[in-house]
């Protein structure tokens, strides 16, 4: 190597350059398809882009994006949490018990009971896999039936209506600021705070490195049992919090709050490009998936698309997104070997 | 400055350290040779922090060193580039560098400029040429060794330990690594330098220990030593007639390969193996011998080249075209690749051609029950039921099973990968007579074996490879201990 060599600009930047732009293609092909899907319906239906619609395609999108969240966190580190719907269903229950046996609670403290009690489920998931070293997807399946089962025995006989919640909670669920209901700017600032987390501390990049590789991981000193462990613990919380404000949002509610919702969001997560076998995506990725998901739910049936055919297009959405995550990953790797041996 | 004193440590029944001690000066660097086997690496990974001791004492400067995890050798200053590097394919470079210990700014966020700089500083102060951001997926083995390299000087490693990095380097890429190592060296830390390149081993060390079988043979001044003393230090061992392979006749080329190449594995390898011939293919852990064997039987793709069964060329990258010509492979990991654990022991033997056995396209037990009888009763399988599953038996005969597995086959070509890794004596001797026997009925046999006195007592011919190439085809009446491992270890041509 010369004097001249080290002057030139690094071999591999163009395959770099590539990288970064493929990532940036990726978040920005689901913003494309968000709006390109957006804007066929509105065509359509110019009523689709009134105020009142796009308030309840943020609302719907909502609780999705958080519970998205929190999935991507645990997806990252090659993990997955089937437990969410569950846990929401749980967390949404307690918050409606809090209101009927103390109708004066003051909301901040309900939103953290919820989250604590999810926390305490994520904590259970967590326990189970990093002591118990059980693949996350068996034991979230158990605790899918497990926390559902609670919620149904707590719930016998109960039911909650809107009369029992409080005026001021329930506002908080269709009040507006500047057009963007309150609930979705929780939704936000959950999706930037992880995000931030995720890209600048030590402990969230080490999630991306158990997921990339759990062996090196170990071998490098990070300690993967523990943040698995918080991993779940976190997935847990802002699932409990999404079931705080599920309840916020309708009112009223059965046991069977968020149930088969933990399969909606896997599939957020693997359209918005975190990979589901972990070290790459980001939660921002997960939160538009859950935005273009829910946007189907709602344009599809201003298309006029028959509802058979609603779950359908949901199924080949998450076919297209892995053959394109497929292409790209190939492309990429092809570059930067390219790239090496230039 | 390191001293490891009466060292064990055993994985199961296997004793990979027994009574091992090392001393590590500061400023020297130190050279761990060794064959395959004779536990460097095992050390390298009690270093690491990877493995605890069973027994012995690690002291540093004078203090005793309990390492839990690598985390805590880490935090002692013991820096380990291993053979196979440990990067995180997603993440960029410069984090895989600093994982764990990267530069924070205010609310202890990562300064994400601040490390891409002193990665870049590091990779100029290594004079090479990467780029910080790129992620480590799709670098050559040679740049992630540089990676790891420059994560070792990162932290101002007081103990630098290099499980063989020089093997994937080329000329210029390893006298940049000696120039970083002898800078660390002089600036005080002790360097630990495991190798097989013995010139290497002699420009860059000082003093030389040499392992065998797990255990410490002797540690000298490199001056006080040459080639040859080390070489018969490593191998010293006796071969006796322990593997005795019964003459049989030579007949017809069985299997052929020509100029096979796989790129960044092997280069150009070609050989011939005849009816009733044993053809071992030694060389050193990763020369490259089980990727050629693999790629042979099509497991795994190659560049260019052809196979050759019988003269007819063979359908590349297919297991099923090699499975169909005659060949047959017994891997080298039985347990992961040869058997299907939880299947019961009739259920792996007849797995390969159970379309042979099936009626109408179904699997009546009785059929299988009898194939199965028949071969265990020939390879001698000690099994309580051959219902029970294989993974109730022990290592010599689950082999036995893999053996019948493909024996049933009736192959023309067997290739076989460390037929006799970590089985006992008595077992080995079977496996031997029956590889023997198989000879005899002219099987054409290609075995891979890292045992030297196997290769040396079972093969008619013993192929070495070093570093993805045949570095020499050996007769069985030329070949010895001092001759294969001179090839293997690139020192044949002096």
């Amino acid at each position: 190597m010369t004097a001249v060599d080290t002057a030139a600009p690094p071999r591999t930047a163009r395959a770099t350059r590539l990288t970064h732009r493929v990532f940036l293609v990726r978040e920005l092909g689901i913003v494309a398809a968000l709006v390109l899907l957006i804007g066929a319906t509105a065509i359509s239906n110019h009523r689709f882009l009134s105020a009142q619609s796009v308030k309840d395609l943020l609302l719907g999108a909502t609780i999705l994006a958080i519970l998205a969240t929190g999935q991507a966190i645990v997806v990252i580190t090659r993990n997955v949490d089937l437990s969410v719907g569950s846990v929401l269903g749980l967390s949404a229950f307690a918050t409606g018990t809090l209101f009927l046996d103390h109708p004066g609670i003051p909301i901040p403290v309900v939103l953290v009971a919820g989250a604590a009690l999810g926390a305490v489920c994520g904590a259970v998931n967590g326990a189970l896999i990093a002591a118990a070293r059980v693949p996350a997807l068996v034991v979230t399946l158990g605790t899918l039936y497990v926390f559902r089962g609670v919620d149904y025995q707590w719930a016998t006989g109960k039911q909650i209506n809107a009369a029992d919640i409080p005026q001021s909670f329930l506002h908080m669920g269709t009040n507006t600021v500047l057009g963007v209901p309150i609930l979705t700017l929780f939704a936000l600032v959950v999706v930037l705070c992880a995000g931030f987390y995720l890209r600048s501390y030590r402990s969230g990049r080490e999630l991306y490195a158990i997921g990339s590789d759990p062996a090196a991981a170990r071998l490098s000193g990070i300690a993967v049992g523990r943040r698995v462990f918080f991993a779940f613990v976190t997935c847990g919380a802002l699932a409990g919090l999404a079931g705080v404000l599920y309840v916020a949002r309708f009112g009223t509610l059965d046991a069977n709050a968020g149930l088969g919702q933990e399969l909606n969001v896997v599939a957020a997560v693997v359209v918005g490009g975190v990979a589901i076998f972990g070290g790459s995506g980001s939660v921002y990725g997960a939160a538009l998936g859950a935005m273009l998901l829910t946007t189907i739910g709602s344009a599809l049936p201003v298309l006029g698309v028959t509802p058979f055919w609603q779950r359908a297009a949901v199924g080949a959405l998450i076919l297209a997104a892995i053959g394109l995550d497929r292409a790209l990953s190939v492309r990429v790797t092809k570059s930067l070997q390219r790239g090496v041996h230039q | 400055m390191l001293v490891l004193e009466g060292v064990s440590k055993s994985f199961g029944a296997v004793a990979a350290l027994r009574d091992v001690r090392l001393e590590l000066r500061a400023g020297e660097a130190h050279a761990l040779v060794g064959e395959n086997g004779a536990g460097k690496s095992t050390l390298v990974k009690i270093l690491a922090g990877a493995h605890a001791p069973d027994a012995g004492t690690i002291t540093m400067n004078g203090e005793p060193l309990v390492l839990h995890n690598p985390a805590d050798a880490r935090a002692a200053g013991i820096a380990v580039i291993y053979q196979e590097p440990t990067l995180f394919p997603d993440l960029s470079v410069a984090e895989n560098i600093f994982m764990g210990r990267q530069p924070l700014r205010g609310m202890r966020r990562i300064d994400a400029g601040e490390m891409r700089r002193r990665a870049a500083e590091l990779f100029a102060r290594l004079g090479v040429q990467l780029d910080p951001d790129r992620p480590a997926r799709g670098l050559s083995i040679a740049d992630q060794q540089l990676v790891e390299i420059a994560k070792a000087l990162s932290f101002d490693a007081r103990v630098l330990v290099m499980d063989e990095p020089t093997a994937a380097l080329s000329g210029v890429e390893v006298e940049r690594l000696f120039a970083v190592a002898r800078s660390l060296r002089d600036a005080g830390a002790a360097v630990l330098f495991i190798s097989h390149r013995f010139d290497e081993v002699f420009a860059l060390c000082e003093r030389i220990t040499v392992m065998r079988d797990g255990q410490w043979v002797s540690t000298d001044a490199a001056a006080d030593l040459t080639v040859a003393d080390v070489v018969r230090r490593m191998v010293g061992r006796e071969v006796g007639t322990l593997f005795p392979k019964e003459q049989a006749a030579i007949g017809d080329a069985r299997l052929e390969v020509r100029g096979l190449t796989r790129q960044g594995y092997f280069t150009d390898v070609s050989f011939t193996v005849h009816s009733g011939e044993i053809v071992a293919l030694a060389g050193l852990v990763g020369a490259g011998r089980s990727e050629v064997i693999r790629a042979v039987f099509g497991v795994d793709r190659y560049d260019s080249g052809e196979v050759l069964v019988d003269g007819r060329p063979l359908h590349r990258g297919s297991a099923s075209a090699a499975i169909g010509a005659g060949l047959a492979l017994v891997p080298e990991d039985r347990r992961q690749q040869g058997l299907i654990m939880e299947l019961s022991v009739e259920r792996n033997a007849t797995l390969p051609r159970r379309w042979s056995l099936a009626s109408l396209g179904l699997l009546f037990g009785g059929s299988e029950r009898r194939a199965a009888r028949d071969w265990s009763q020939r390879l001698q399988v000690k099994a309580a039921r051959l219902g029970d599953p294989v993974s109730t038996l022990s290592g010599g005969n689950q082999q036995k099973v893999v053996l019948a597995k493909w024996l049933a086959t009736q192959p023309r070509v067997l290739i076989v990968d460390e037929p006799t890794r970590g089985i006992d004596v008595g077992t080995k001797a079977e496996v031997h007579r029956l590889l023997s026997t198989l000879a005899g009925e002219g099987v054409a046999v290609l075995m891979v074996s890292s045992e030297l006195p196997e290769v040396l007592g079972m093969a008619d011919r013993v192929l070495v490879m070093h570093e993805g190439r045949l570095a020499a085809d050996i007769p069985r009446h030329q070949a010895d201990e001092e001759s294969v491992m001179l090839a293997a270890t690139g020192q044949g041509d002096r």
